[in-house]
């Protein structure tokens, strides 16, 4: 195919993202009010609320911070105000993003209170506002990008069609110089082998299998029936019947590239190829979690028709079930049904998945995009003190 | 006539079916190739995106798709019939199953 012409912005670290943001970050649950009365105030900034941050411990807390500090460093944010309770946790969210060089503030709002916090988060983020304004898309290569895929609402066209069609899309990017997540601890069940041996080393597949034994071990340790949550209903209402064809499926997204790492929920990829991210297999959760690892833009796979987006990053829906694009086609950004058709082949829907990803690497809207879907989901790894 | 269901590997119990089919229809079964692997008629309404017994299979034997077992049979299944969660179980997450 032909090169693409792709444009984005370069970040003070170097790191290149595809939309311009001003993030007003909330640290905890209580100061979601304030960080939306600056939202309200401002042009072109967005507050992204969620409902924790008070009284976390542990891993649990660790994970918190890594979410809201690797939201902010994303390079699709040009730069934040954080909005705390207390200065202590606000300071260590701003001094996180500040290491990427954006421009980045904290307020906390005991000793002020709501109003007079507004206020003087709202001044400078009418700062930050102006100067994300004046940056200038400028040319980036191909293996700039740093991306992630899930596919949700799974069903049989997944395995058949969407999957491999995104595994083939990684792995042209990826020859590029690209760097890409995936995760989905228990959903690739029955399939992690396949994972393991596509592992570049036999360290990095023993990191993946102990991942992957670990949360089978937590989901076991619960007692709960699993048959009841995997597959969904969804899933099975789209033909998937167990987990184990479910896994074949989702696993299709790697295509044939070697997995590089294993990272914990969050954790930024150290070097291009493909990373298996310790995830939740719930859409907004991982998509989350990729965001805040560096991806800029995800590849969203579904059969039955997951509507999931996000503030931060570009969430492109890819389907070929042709059920779900003619009943939801507001939310499709690719149409691969000629596949099941065998109308098209794989490398002519890469093709098509890739002339979308340019467009919305430029500026496009996604689906997700216009109608709003800004799923800001944290992981939450156990109940609060 | 154009194909009914794709099956991924030749050696699959199972074909998925890329639209609604109805008992009594003629389903052409193909690969992801597009290599031409017979007709087998529906014993049962299957909806799109389910599974069609390529075969007749005992209660017990392990289902194959992806050339790989996806579940165990939890009856008898005929060729032409739906496969699905009535018929087939997880293998992996027998132990969490109530039953």
């Amino acid at each position: 195919m032909n090169k693409l012409n792709l444009t984005g912005y370069r970040r003070e670290n170097g790191r290149v993202g595809v939309r311009n943001y001003v993030l007003i970050i909330p640290v905890d649950d209580i100061s979601n009010a304030a960080a939306e009365g600056v939202a309200s105030l401002i042009r072109g900034t967005y507050a992204l609320t969620h409902p924790y941050g008070r009284l976390q411990f542990g891993e649990d807390l660790e994970l918190t911070f890594d979410t809201l500090i690797g939201t902010g460093r994303n390079p699709n944010v040009a730069a934040a105000v954080v909005i705390g309770i207390e200065p202590e946790w606000t300071n260590r969210i701003v001094e996180g993003i500040a290491e990427t060089g954006k421009p980045v503030a904290g307020f906390s709002i005991e000793r002020y209170g709501d109003l007079k916090t507004i206020e003087m988060a709202a001044r400078k983020a009418k700062e930050f506002t102006q100067y994300a304004s004046e940056l200038q898309r400028e040319p980036i290569e191909l293996g700039e990008l740093w991306v992630s895929a899930k596919c949700g609402e799974s069903d049989t066209t997944l395995g058949l069609a969407s999957n491999p069609t995104v595994g083939r899309v990684l792995e042209r990017l990826i020859a590029q110089g690209a760097t890409a997540i995936f995760g989905e601890t228990s959903e690739v069940t029955g399939a992690e082998d396949k994972i393991a041996a596509q592992c570049i080393n036999q360290e990095v597949a023993d990191a993946f299998m102990k991942t992957f034994q670990d949360y089978q071990d937590f989901i076991l340790s619960t007692g709960a029936n699993l048959m009841g949550s995997q597959p969904t209903k969804g899933n099975i209402r789209g033909g998937l019947t167990t987990i184990e064809e479910k896994a074949l499926g989702n696993v299709e997204k790697m295509g044939r590239n070697k997995v590089m790492s294993v990272l914990k929920p969050a954790e930024a990829p150290k070097g291009p190829g493909l990373h298996f991210m310790d995830t939740s297999s719930a859409a907004a959760e991982m998509v989350t979690l990729c965001a805040a690892a560096g991806s800029v833009l995800h590849f969203f796979t579904t059969g039955q028709g997951n509507i999931i987006g996000n503030p931060v990053i570009p969430v492109m829906k890819i389907s070929a079930n042709p059920l779900t694009v003619s009943t939801m086609s507001e939310h499709i950004d690719v149409d691969i049904t000629g596949l099941l058709r065998l109308e098209m082949t794989l490398d002519d829907a890469a093709d098509k998945v890739m002339e979308v990803m340019a467009r919305t690497v430029n500026g496009r809207l996604t689906a997700a995009e216009a109608l709003r879907h800004n799923e800001f989901v944290l992981t939450k790894l156990y109940r609060s003190a | 006539m154009s194909h009914g269901a794709l099956m991924h590997e030749k050696v699959d119990d199972v074909a998925v079916v890329i639209q609604d089919v109805t008992a009594g229809d003629e389903v052409k079964i193909v690969t992801l190739e597009g290599e031409d692997m017979g007709v087998v008629r529906a014993v049962q309404d299957i909806p799109l995106g389910h599974k069609i017994a390529l075969r007749d299979m005992s209660a017990g034997k392990e289902v194959i798709k992806y050339g790989r077992p996806i579940g165990r049979a939890t009856k008898d299944i005929a060729k032409g019939a739906h496969v699905h969660t009535h018929n087939v179980r997880s293998i992996r997450w027998e132990a969490s199953i109530d039953e």
